[in-house]
């Protein structure tokens, strides 16, 4: 039946405030906590964000009615508190999957936290978390390799990737850039990173570093016998740019590249995903400017939804933080979003944060990299929340030892293995960290020394030590 | 003495990946990492190879993966019965995960000359 026009202004929530819908299993499902402005009802607010998000816009208009919006239209089918916060609330809105092209995070970032989140009604607005489809994530790259293959690559099996980022980050020649990364690669880790400011500037252009870093890479595996890697950073002004190094790293016969995926933008990013898995080359992800927009609790995007869209967009290893620095308050969060980077299925658990069931179907899973102000210390907090299934890299825990990056490296591959073979006997490798660590210290000078350097930290070593992470 | 003052050379070790940076394990300790794979739900497997291929993919089998092996001497007469027949090579314990289709740990116990 046909509807009339009628010109003017309706309320949102006549149209897109729906209690009673049943959302479907192609429906994209996301959660945001709203806050708008006094004297708006939740209804209202929480309907604008569905229109504004999805079919709406301020006015009704003519053209409306040649389409069927209610097979279009987003719909905001539940409201909830937000514990202890009384000026805030979560609106549920499901999306129609045809709202979306295949395979666009871009396109689905576009519309869900689009213009919306300038609307004059809000005052902040947050997108907490999204429930993709299988509909859509079969039509998504994903991770170009993922855990598995990774792991077959790089010969690496039963415990964590260990690895840390070259410094100082700027200013180093191509040569010294590349015998800092044989050192630490000779001493023991398994890979080394290009730090995400470290692009192709006037003091090192790209090529000169992509050359003498794959000479150190090269020796460092004939000499150790083991196999040995460098994220070599292909970030670039343009995507013709990005691709002209990433072809570079692969002439040179590199098994790893880096892209930073926020600065980079979603869509240089699947593009070099999709690259990578036409190549075999694996891909590091950098996450500059996350905290520009998940830090806020109540505006932004929650880190959550911007590590399912890169598992979405394809990575094969995504910085999450370390916990036991400074986001330790957020243990349980991250390994929310952890959950949702290795697992096939995630349950919703409101206390990781997680909003949603979430099927990844065969979707090929995602490292976890924790990275930043740690060191020795803490490798048993960090092998206990992390698992097997990431990679820790210990940037001023490497270079700062006082023998150099080579001890340093082989003072935190010592403490890594001691810490795995004593889970593995049965150990409560956090409440037995310091016992664990001093006995490997026994068999290893460069570690003693390592433990001694980095003693002053032991207040936030005792810290660590009284989280309970055993699940 | 202040550690500051002597800075040590540190030297290059070819090592043979996961547990390379430890010492030899004690046979006891070699049992308890056994018994990990074993609780995990993984496959034994024990392979070995002469050194000069130890950065080969493929080593060779030590017959075939022990599936459904629970019983841990029988996995570590097993690695002696390799050790005792390739006393020159490498020999290596793999516990194969069928969940992930991947390795779920792999060390070697025995280095060959």
């Amino acid at each position: 039946m046909s509807k009339k026009y009628d010109a003017g202004v309706k309320e949102y929530r006549d149209t897109y405030w729906t209690p009673d819908y049943v959302p479907l299993d192609t429906d994209l499902l996301a959660c945001f906590k709203c806050t708008g402005q006094e004297g708006v009802p939740r209804e209202e607010v929480a309907a604008a964000v569905a229109a504004e998000s999805s079919t709406g816009t301020w006015s009704t208009v003519w053209s409306e009615l040649l389409t069927d919006l209610e097979f279009y239209k987003g719909r905001c089918y539940r409201i909830e508190d937000v514990p202890g916060d009384n000026e805030s609330f979560y609106a549920f809105i499901a999306y129609p999957l045809d709202l979306f092209e295949e395979g666009s995070i871009t396109n689905v970032l576009t519309s869900l936290v689009g213009n919306v989140f300038g609307f004059k009604a809000l005052r902040h607005l947050r997108l907490e978390d999204i429930r993709f489809p299988m509909a859509f994530i079969k039509t998504c790259g994903g991770p170009p390799q993922g855990i598995v293959v990774e792991r077959d690559r790089l010969n690496k099996y039963g415990r964590p990737l260990l690895g840390c980022t070259i410094k100082p980050k700027l200013g180093l020649s191509g040569k010294n850039y590349g015998r800092v990364v044989y050192e630490c690669l000779r001493g023991g880790l398994d890979l080394t990173k290009d730090d995400e400011n470290i692009n192709s500037q006037p003091f090192q252009r790209w090529r000169d570093r992509f050359e003498f870093v794959a000479e150190a890479v090269k020796l460092a595996q004939q000499e150790t016998g083991e196999v040995k890697g460098h994220y070599l950073n292909c970030t670039a002004t343009t995507p013709e740019e990005m691709y002209e190094r990433a072809e570079f790293a692969k002439e040179l016969d590199m098994p790893i590249i880096m892209h930073d995926y926020i600065t980079g933008g979603f869509t240089a990013n699947t593009g070099l995903a999709n690259w990578c898995r036409k190549n075999g080359m694996l891909l590091h992800i950098h996450r500059a400017m996350h905290a520009v927009i998940d830090r806020h609790p109540k505006h932004g995007i929650h880190f959550r939804v911007l590590a399912k869209c890169l598992r979405l967009s394809g990575g094969d290893q995504l910085h999450t933080g370390t916990v036991v620095g400074k986001l330790e308050g957020d243990r349980q969060t991250t390994l929310g979003y952890i959950d949702n980077l290795r697992e096939s299925f995630v349950p919703e658990d409101r206390t990781r944060g997680n909003f949603f069931d979430q099927d990844w179907g065969s979707m090929p899973g995602v490292f976890a990299v924790a990275s930043g102000g740690i060191h020795v210390w803490h490798m048993p907090a960090l092998l206990a929340i992390f698992g097997d299934d990431s990679c820790l890299q210990f940037g001023g825990g490497t270079h700062g030892h006082p023998w150099g990056s080579a001890a340093g490296a082989a003072a935190n591959r010592v403490a890594l293995e001691a810490c795995v073979k004593a889970r593995n006997a049965g150990r409560e490798i956090e409440k037995e960290s310091r016992d664990i660590l001093m006995e490997a210290a026994k068999h290893s000078p460069e570690l003693a020394i390592a433990l001694e350097t980095w003693k002053e930290i032991k207040f936030e070593f005792d810290t660590v030590d009284k989280l309970d992470v055993q699940q | 003495m202040p550690f500051q003052s002597t800075v040590g050379d540190y030297q290059t070790v070819a090592t043979l990946e996961t547990f390379g940076f430890l010492p030899p394990m004690t046979q006891d300790e070699i049992y308890d990492q056994i018994a990990y794979i074993i609780a995990q739900g993984w496959s034994p497997v024990i392979e070995h190879v002469h050194p000069s291929g130890s950065m080969q993919t493929y080593w060779s089998y030590w017959k075939l993966p022990f599936f459904g092996e629970k019983d841990l001497n029988v996995v570590v007469n097993e690695l002696e019965a390799c050790h005792r027949a390739y006393p020159d090579h490498h020999v290596r314990m793999v516990g194969y995960d069928a969940y992930t289709q991947s390795q779920g740990t792999a060390f070697v116990v025995f280095e060959g000359r």
